[in-house]
């Protein structure tokens, strides 16, 4: 009878396979402490030892946004919809630097952290939801920068900007985005412990999703087949969105926005899924 | 008492050779197989874990049916061989890969004390690392607060909390790692002294703390070592793990004894013969003899006399910079002294089959049974490894020569001179 009770109340039990869906959200909560201190490590450690310290966090999109207006707006002359340059490549830049590093951070998971992950047991899970809340502070700077730019246009200038009602959708576009890395990150990484060939893949699909979404051009001058395409692309609309809400150019289409929510919850269940069958025992194949 | 943890049915597969296009057919293969709701083809085939033949299969059972209980406040000392298993069990435990089939249940905590420093960050502070490293482990914030101060304080650095530990000198660094450790306090602690790492002050200090918390009598300790004596000292228990399955359990002395006599069973087969070696396969040590000054052959040494090991081994293929190793340990375990050409000499070339010989002018050891392991190193790595090749007795010899020989059994001779 005593057996009985005493065998009931384990607290660890260690099984060959895990539910097929088990996110183990309380034991993620119990380690929530780590995962604040992983997001403070990743935020606080890249810019130490730096001159321009968290500076760094302008200069990158400044860059790329100057770089744009000389390449595209400047040799290629490629339409901005009659926007100032700097703030329509910023507005596409900023949301998505967002996937992009959390993306590929997200992705080199298991394989950046396998010395941590051999030798002490936390959460997996903890480590991917980490970077995607710090590239989300990362993400909050460098929106910052939009808004200052964006509003000297929009007071100071003559330029066409329209804001309007759909800059409520804000944060349900953040959400999709944090979503879409975390859920290709997380499948990403599940193949690379045992398939290296991801990795040399992933630099090279990074930059091409760049131009396969509308950050450089405005979906409206992509026609037919090629704007099927770009639109399969679940950034595609979250971009769009952002832009149609702040500038008030380009197409803005509920349909096209349910279909990035789809993929994204599909993105979600497919990547935790893996995620927990390879995090059991990737220590032995990666 | 309550068991703290229980081990049921648990095995582990792992896949020899390299994970690659074989792995993805095997993969596919296996996928087809659920998909048809049949079992796993690869896990019907596999062998034992020993090394030291060559086996037929891929796949291999680096544990297979382990069964067993762990009370709380039990010291558990898991003793084996090289790949008998011991690391694979103790990865399992701490959750570092899951099991192939049964599973682990443990009431609490369980942590490592060697894994100390895991996640530190080079770039963070002393103070912030300490906070990372223990949420690591499994503490709350509030937890590593309320213990902040103590561990500085064990550590002994508090000059330096606020310095980026790349700072940290070596030895700092492993303080404060090891501080962390020692303040979790986990229900189930894992202590492997095959993988201690850090200079023998760090070792005793975890040894020490090892000690400490299994005193309490709440604490359940896992402990694996190679040294039979710190085994017998702090163990209640112990478990003798060969091939992957367990040989023994229980009694701390008999424990013991049956892992001593395992390898020594051995020892009446022809060298030639012995398959528990490790490679073997293009050097192989063939014969070992005793001679004495004479040069001839017997049976005992003793001590203070002249004593020669000649060492007969077969050759394959011609081999460069080969060290030839012969190891003397006690009855116990304890490795006493070495003799090696590689220090005593030089390394050598060897393109044939023939003889070597280890003399030594003056036998060191005092009356007694002792073990000698032999192995020979080539420039392309381990080339042959017998343990207990030989039990060689020892019988009383006037080392000195004074006509006066101590009593006590214990140690080695070591010639030394009196000036007064």
């Amino acid at each position: 009878m005593q057996e009985t009770i005493q065998n009931d109340d384990w607290t660890i039990e260690i099984n060959p396979k895990s539910k097929l869906l088990d996110l183990n959200l309380k034991e993620v909560w119990r380690y929530r402490d780590l995962l604040m201190l992983f997001v403070r490590r990743d935020f606080v450690a890249v810019y130490k030892q730096t001159i321009f310290g968290p500076l760094w966090f302008f200069i990158q999109p400044i860059l790329t946004t100057i770089m744009f207006m000389v390449v595209f707006g400047g040799i290629a002359k490629m339409s901005t919809e009659g926007m100032p340059p700097a703030v329509f490549y910023l507005s596409g830049i900023v949301l998505w630097n967002y996937f992009a590093t959390a993306f590929s951070l997200v992705s080199n998971t298991f394989v950046a952290n396998k010395a941590v992950f051999g030798k002490v047991y936390f959460p997996r899970i903890v480590t991917p939801l980490s970077l995607i809340v710090s590239k989300l502070l990362t993400f909050g700077v460098q929106f910052v920068l939009f808004l200052v730019i964006y509003l000297y246009y929009l007071v100071f200038t003559e330029a066409p900007l329209r804001p309007n009602v759909m800059i409520l959708l804000l944060p349900v576009l953040i959400v999709m985005t944090a979503g879409l890395s975390l859920g290709l990150g997380l499948v990403i990484t599940s193949l690379t412990t045992k398939y290296r060939d991801f990795t040399f893949l992933l630099g090279f699909a990074i930059q091409l999703g760049m131009y396969a979404t509308p950050i450089i051009y405005p979906a409206s001058s992509v026609h037919g087949k090629m704007r099927m395409a770009i639109m399969a692309n679940p950034m595609s609309a979250v971009i769009e969105t952002f832009r149609y809400a702040f500038l008030g150019v380009g197409h803005f289409s509920w349909l096209a926005l349910g279909y990035s929510l789809v993929v994204m919850l599909v993105l979600l269940v497919i990547g935790v899924v893996t995620f927990n069958r390879v995090e059991k025992s990737f220590m032995d194949t990666v | 008492m309550k068991p703290a943890i229980k081990i049921k049915n648990l095995s582990k597969q792992y896949r020899l050779g390299t994970v690659g296009t074989g792995s993805f057919a095997h993969d596919m293969n296996r996928w087809w197989h659920t998909l048809r709701g049949k079992e796993d083809p690869y896990l019907k085939i596999g062998e034992t874990n020993d090394r030291t033949s060559k086996g037929n299969s891929d796949y291999v059972w680096a544990l297979r049916d382990i069964n067993f209980e762990v009370h709380q406040g039990e010291v558990l000392g898991i003793i084996g061989k090289n790949g008998a298993g011991k690391s694979t069990l103790l990865k399992l435990l701490s959750r570092v890969t899951s099991p192939t089939t049964g599973s682990i249940k443990a009431r609490g905590r369980i942590a490592s004390l060697l894994e100390v420093g895991t996640g530190f960050h080079p770039e963070l502070t002393g103070r912030e690392n300490v906070f990372l490293n223990g949420a690591i482990m499994g503490m709350t914030k509030q937890e590593i607060s309320s213990k902040f101060d103590e561990i500085v304080d064990f550590a002994g650095c508090e000059r330096y909390i606020d310095t980026p530990v790349k700072r940290y000198s070596s030895g700092m660094y492993v303080r404060l790692a090891f501080a962390v450790a020692a303040h979790l306090e986990p229900e189930i602690l894992i202590v492997d002294e095959v993988l201690a790492v850090g200079d023998a002050e760090f070792q005793k200090k975890a040894i020490g703390k090892m000690k400490e918390v299994s005193r309490g009598g709440e604490r359940t300790v896992l402990f694996v070592s190679h040294n039979m004596a710190s085994i017998q000292n702090l163990c209640s228990k112990v478990l003798v793990m060969q091939n992957g399955t367990f040989a023994y359990m229980g009694d701390t002395e008999d424990g013991v004894n049956f892992y001593l006599k395992q390898s020594r069973e051995q020892i009446s087969l022809k060298l030639n013969e012995r398959m528990d070696r490790t490679n073997g396969k293009n050097l192989r040590f063939t014969d070992i003899k005793l001679l004495n000054f004479k040069g001839e052959v017997v049976e005992q040494a003793m001590s203070g006399m002249e004593v020669k090991f000649e060492i007969s081994y077969s050759l394959k293929i011609s081999l460069k910079n080969v060290a030839f190793r012969l190891v003397i340990s006690n009855i116990d375990g304890q490795d006493l002294f070495l003799c090696n050409n590689a220090f005593s000499d030089k390394r050598i070339d060897i393109n044939s089959e023939g003889k070597f010989v280890f003399r030594i002018p003056k036998f060191p050891l005092p009356e007694g049974e002792y073990f000698i392991q032999l192995s020979a190193y080539s420039d392309k790595g381990i080339e042959d490894d017998i343990e207990s090749v030989l039990k060689l007795d020892v019988e009383k010899g006037d080392f000195f020569l004074t006509g006066n020989v101590p009593v006590k059994k214990d140690g080695i001779f070591v010639e030394h001179y009196f000036e007064h």
